[in-house]
């Protein structure tokens, strides 16, 4: 039973990755392949907070959350007035480099990590925190913010056109989506209860962004359900032979070959669900 | 009264010079239109006045205040809205919600008014989506608010952009071939819809290859050529304007004696 929710209560943290990466990629349409550094902010700013200064887990995760937030912002700054290509080489660029310096800095324990921090987060915290990442979200998308987002990703010229500060707008997505990152790291970090650089390598990244292309770009709740299987896949396939769990990347490669060709707006595509509930939301608050 | 001035603009693209030292004003009120030949330089100039390129040479000035280095996003807060020559909606997003981005520069809510959803940020929705259906009634596609933008026919979709541009209260308001790829029927709308705008107040700066609107609605038409004015005046000075012949039909027609 313990081991069950252990692995429901990786299911929310990786769900918050993917809504947060989904954030930046799905609906601002900006390719990051650096999310899981994010997340090692998030994750090494609590544990520190907690193991050197003795802050509450409250106070931690959410400062955790706050220094990812502010390195989103700093990193977008000069790296959002790339596009495309360009964009998703530099966002590798800064996962890489920050995973180097978390390797080498005396403070976060080098190669070695950090360890002792306490357990605390549960199937209770973590599914919480998710609740409160899609609902604050979805309060996002639904305002003018997020409908820039949007504009964003349609069409970058046509939103400048429509007085969209679409670089504000890009650093902003940034910005939010390191913040829920953040909060998955240090939820990640209280949960395990040792934290390592090569937790939050390249390789964790694309993690992500296979939960999302696989439950569908543009869809919080897909995002959510590329989470769910991804995370259970492994484990799933532990129980069949712990040989194949072994090839879990070659099995998420394939995977997203497969979904490219057979489906590739992912399973939830973009806005199917939104269309069917829109309808009768817009009519009674309407126009009139 | 003059809204928009611009002064010697050039604009040079590696070797190739768009435009060369063109004059254009612009007077509160008027429909002022710029025709020429494919290649001329027309959207190049709109691209000029909406910030998306910053002139090699000359100045721009709106309302009496430089222009010419201000990003588009700002032009646009400033008063000045336009729509593009290849439709550039946002396809995925509603009718209703294309027109509401339109409002964005004249709206406030940030991440955390929308978080907490206040009832100054309510009041603010409901007013953007008020006013969005009343730009959608002006241009008659409120019945399909609901309707996702890429699914709309060509026309109502050209329409569409105009909406979106009205959206953001622009005092000018500059449409780049609006009538391209309409039917006649579609045209005749058109130019109803633009002297509508004409009559709210709203100075209109068009650029179109379809002489019966430009002729129709002008007050004004500037010609370009090779990134060169060669003409500016009234429709009747125009149509009989030796150079602006030239341009249009070769040396040959001229000798013939034939007009357009």
């Amino acid at each position: 039973m313990n081991y069950f929710f252990q692995i429901l209560t990786v299911i929310m943290i990786n769900s918050i990755l993917a809504v947060s990466l989904n954030l930046i990629t799905g609906y601002t349409g900006q390719l990051s392949l650096g999310h899981a550094t994010f997340m090692s902010l998030g994750a090494y700013a609590a544990t520190l907070l907690t193991l050197k200064l003795g802050f509450p887990f409250l106070a931690s995760l959410i400062l955790g959350a706050v220094v990812a937030a502010f390195f989103g912002f700093i990193i977008g700054v000069p790296t959002l007035r790339l596009k495309g290509d360009y964009l998703a080489i530099a966002t590798l660029g800064f996962g890489e480099i920050t995973k180097n310096i978390l390797l080498n800095l005396e403070i976060t324990g080098g190669p070695m990590g950090l360890r002792g921090i306490p357990k605390v987060t549960n199937i209770y915290i973590a599914t919480i925190t998710l609740f409160l990442v899609i609902f604050s979200l979805n309060r996002i998308m639904n305002s003018r913010v997020g409908k820039s987002f949007i504009a964003i990703r349609e069409d970058e010229l046509a939103a400048e056109a429509m007085g969209i500060n679409t670089t504000k707008y890009k650093i902003l997505a940034f910005t939010i989506g390191a913040f829920y990152a953040g909060l998955a790291g240090g939820l990640y970090a209280f949960l395990f209860r040792y934290i390592n650089p090569k937790d939050f390598g390249f390789m964790k990244s694309i993690e992500i962004l296979c939960m999302v292309v696989l439950g569908g770009m543009g869809n919080t709740y897909g995002a959510v359900l590329g989470a769910f299987i991804i995370t259970i896949l492994p484990e799933l396939l532990r129980v069949v032979s712990p040989v194949i769990a072994q090839y879990r990347m070659v099995l998420y490669g394939l995977l997203l070959v497969v979904m490219m060709i057979v489906r590739p707006q992912g399973i939830i595509s973009g806005s199917s669900i939104l269309d069917k509930i829109k309808p009768k939301k817009l009519l009674e608050k309407g126009g009139q | 009264m003059q809204l928009l001035e611009g002064k010697n603009l050039t604009m040079v693209f590696g070797g190739l010079s768009a435009l060369n030292s063109v004059d254009i004003t612009i007077n509160e009120g008027e429909v002022l239109s710029v025709i020429g030949p494919n290649g001329a330089g027309k959207t190049t100039l709109f691209n000029l006045l909406t910030g998306v390129y910053s002139p090699t040479a000359g100045k721009i000035r709106f309302r009496k205040q430089e222009i010419k280095n201000l990003k588009p996003y700002e032009i646009t807060k400033m008063g000045i809205a336009r729509t593009f020559q290849n439709i550039r909606l946002f396809g995925e997003m509603s009718v209703l919600d294309n027109v509401m981005i339109g409002q964005h520069c004249r709206t406030k809510t940030g991440v955390f008014g929308a978080i907490l959803k206040t009832p100054a940020v309510r009041r603010e929705e409901a007013q953007v989506r008020e006013k969005a259906m009343d730009v959608l009634k002006l241009v008659g596609l409120d019945d399909v608010y609901n309707e996702k933008a890429k699914n709309l026919p060509y026309g109502k979709q050209r329409r569409l952009e105009i909406a979106r541009a009205l959206a953001t209260d622009p005092e000018l308001i500059l449409l780049d071939e609006p009538a391209a790829g309409m039917n006649p029927q579609e045209t005749n709308e058109l130019i109803e819809l633009i002297e509508k705008l004409n009559d709210m107040g709203k100075t209109v700066l068009l650029i179109e290859h379809d002489m019966k609107l430009v002729m129709g609605i002008s007050k004004r038409i500037m010609v370009l050529d090779y990134g060169r004015k060669i003409a500016d005046g009234p429709p009747e000075e125009i149509k009989n304007n030796e150079k602006v012949i030239k341009a249009y039909l070769g040396e040959a027609t001229l000798r013939e004696g034939r007009a357009c």
